[in-house]
């Protein structure tokens, strides 16, 4: 059985937190670098910006966004391995809470929903645990901004609804609210499962790295349908003008109930902040 | 074009939507919880910590400051959750609302009712804004901590016109609120 200290994942979590927060990941860069001569005027100029931000923001370790977003971590737990000390979800809100206040990150964490307390540390952590067979820990970290969180949906579709379904509550849920989310966006979509699994399943889906495909060549086949009809919609970088709305769309599906089909939009904005550690 | 937000004798109203400009001058940060707080005050006839009349606003909630930085990463958030207390903003006599997104039809009647204008930065961009400001101050509701008020100092401050004063506007449609 290995061992791995608290004080550990508290580091490497306060490291995630600054890393992320301030280094476009290099598939986000490349593909926005992609975009860029397809656009022209306004667009292109967008597009430009979104690029030269991300290396200010690299050489001086500032923030990409304001919006240093609620922290979000997707552990792979091995069932091989043990943390001494603390346990893992103390030591990961530790290392939030001194990686947020440490770096400059703002702290956009209300307490209470309705009397709305700052924590003044970014905590509470969202931690999704997964126990897997291995004596190793993989912690993916993914910093998420409140307007692009806002834009997401869930909807209780039923089996008859089928792909054209999906497909027209997707569609319909980036025209609706996908100007509002700074576009060129990344696309989530949750297929399957229940009313608690749908949303998760959706956001997990965004920790996907641009240009992966769904293992299942129905789903992959999908995934670019969908991206293409989105760069239909005529929304455009930042909702203005332009073809490129989205970046990529992930689709990721679970087992289901015979009455039910639920589906969920998860929408990630260009400021896509993750960032993946093995210990 | 360079626009100087302190020139009284400039006519705003020659900017129309789609137009890039380049702004210098004073904009007041304020969002969600500033905008509550000032509309009571209104209602209550209080006085506003700063003059609204012929302002700008801002709707951002900057990120801490490194030591001897005068601001942190400062974009755009969604102006959209501004909404409902825009029309009575406006009706002070703010003359630039400076955000991203595309705003309600009742903003939008508001706006040309008013002959403000509505200008958009690039959301994300938070560092590469942090560039174009020179000086930071905190003018009110400092317990807000993000969204507390601070006055910004800009210059050539990358903008699009979103919303013009005739209310003409950028976005194909209007979506729902986000």
């Amino acid at each position: 059985m290995r061992k791995i200290k608290s004080r550990t994942i508290i580091n490497t979590v306060q490291n995630l937190c600054a890393d992320a927060n301030f280094e476009l990941p290099m598939d986000v860069l490349k593909s926005l670098e992609k975009r860029v001569v397809f656009e022209r005027g306004i667009a292109r100029d967008i597009l430009e910006e979104i690029i030269e931000n991300a290396f200010i923001a690299k050489g001086r370790r500032i923030p990409l966004c304001q919006d240093t977003g609620t922290a979000n971590f997707f552990v792979k737990l091995g069932d091989s391995m043990s943390i001494e000390g603390e346990n893992i979800y103390y030591a990961i809100n530790k290392g939030v809470s001194l990686g947020y206040t440490r770096n400059y990150l703002r702290k956009s964490i209300v307490l209470d929903p309705l009397e709305r307390k700052n924590t003044q540390d970014n905590t509470p952590a969202n931690i999704y645990i997964e126990i897997v067979p291995g004596d190793k820990i993989e912690i993916t970290f993914l910093a998420k901004g409140g307007g692009s969180e806002n834009a997401s949906s869930l909807k209780m579709l039923t089996p008859s609804a089928g792909w054209n379904g999906i497909k027209e509550f997707v569609l319909n849920t980036l025209n609706e609210k996908g100007r509002n989310a700074c576009p060129p966006l990344i696309v989530g979509v949750g297929i399957g499962g229940d009313f608690s699994s749908v949303g998760l399943m959706s956001k997990k889906a965004l920790i996907r790295e641009i240009g992966s495909e769904n293992k299942n060549i129905f789903y992959s086949e999908k995934e670019k349908e969908l991206l293409d009809e989105i760069n239909k919609l005529d929304i455009g970088p930042m909702g203005i003008c332009g073809i490129t709305t989205a970046l990529a769309v992930f689709i990721e599906t679970k087992p289901v109930h015979i009455a039910s089909l639920p589906a969920s939009v998860n929408i990630q904005c260009h400021s896509f902040r993750r960032k993946t550690v093995i210990i | 074009m360079k626009v100087n937000l302190q020139d009284l004798t400039f006519d705003h109203k020659i900017l129309k939507a789609g137009q890039k400009v380049l702004i210098r001058g004073t904009i007041y940060t304020a969002r969600d919880a500033a905008h509550d707080r000032i509309v009571k005050m209104l209602n209550c006839g209080e006085e506003i910590p700063f003059k609204l009349e012929n302002s700008a606003i801002y709707y951002c909630g900057p990120s801490p400051a490194r030591p001897g930085a005068i601001i942190g990463a400062c974009g755009p958030t969604t102006s959209s959750r501004m909404d409902i207390f825009t029309p009575r903003i406006l009706k002070e006599g703010v003359k630039f609302l400076i955000g991203k997104g595309s705003r309600s039809k009742v903003v939008v009647d508001s706006i040309r009712q008013n002959s403000a204008i509505y200008l958009v930065a690039t959301g994300g961009v938070a560092a590469l804004l942090s560039k174009t400001v020179k000086k930071v101050g905190l003018i009110a509701f400092e317990d807000l901590g993000p969204e507390a008020i601070y006055k910004l100092e800009v210059e050539n401050m990358p903008l699009i016109v979103a919303i013009d004063s005739v209310g003409n506007t950028v976005f194909k449609m209007q979506p729902f609120n986000v």
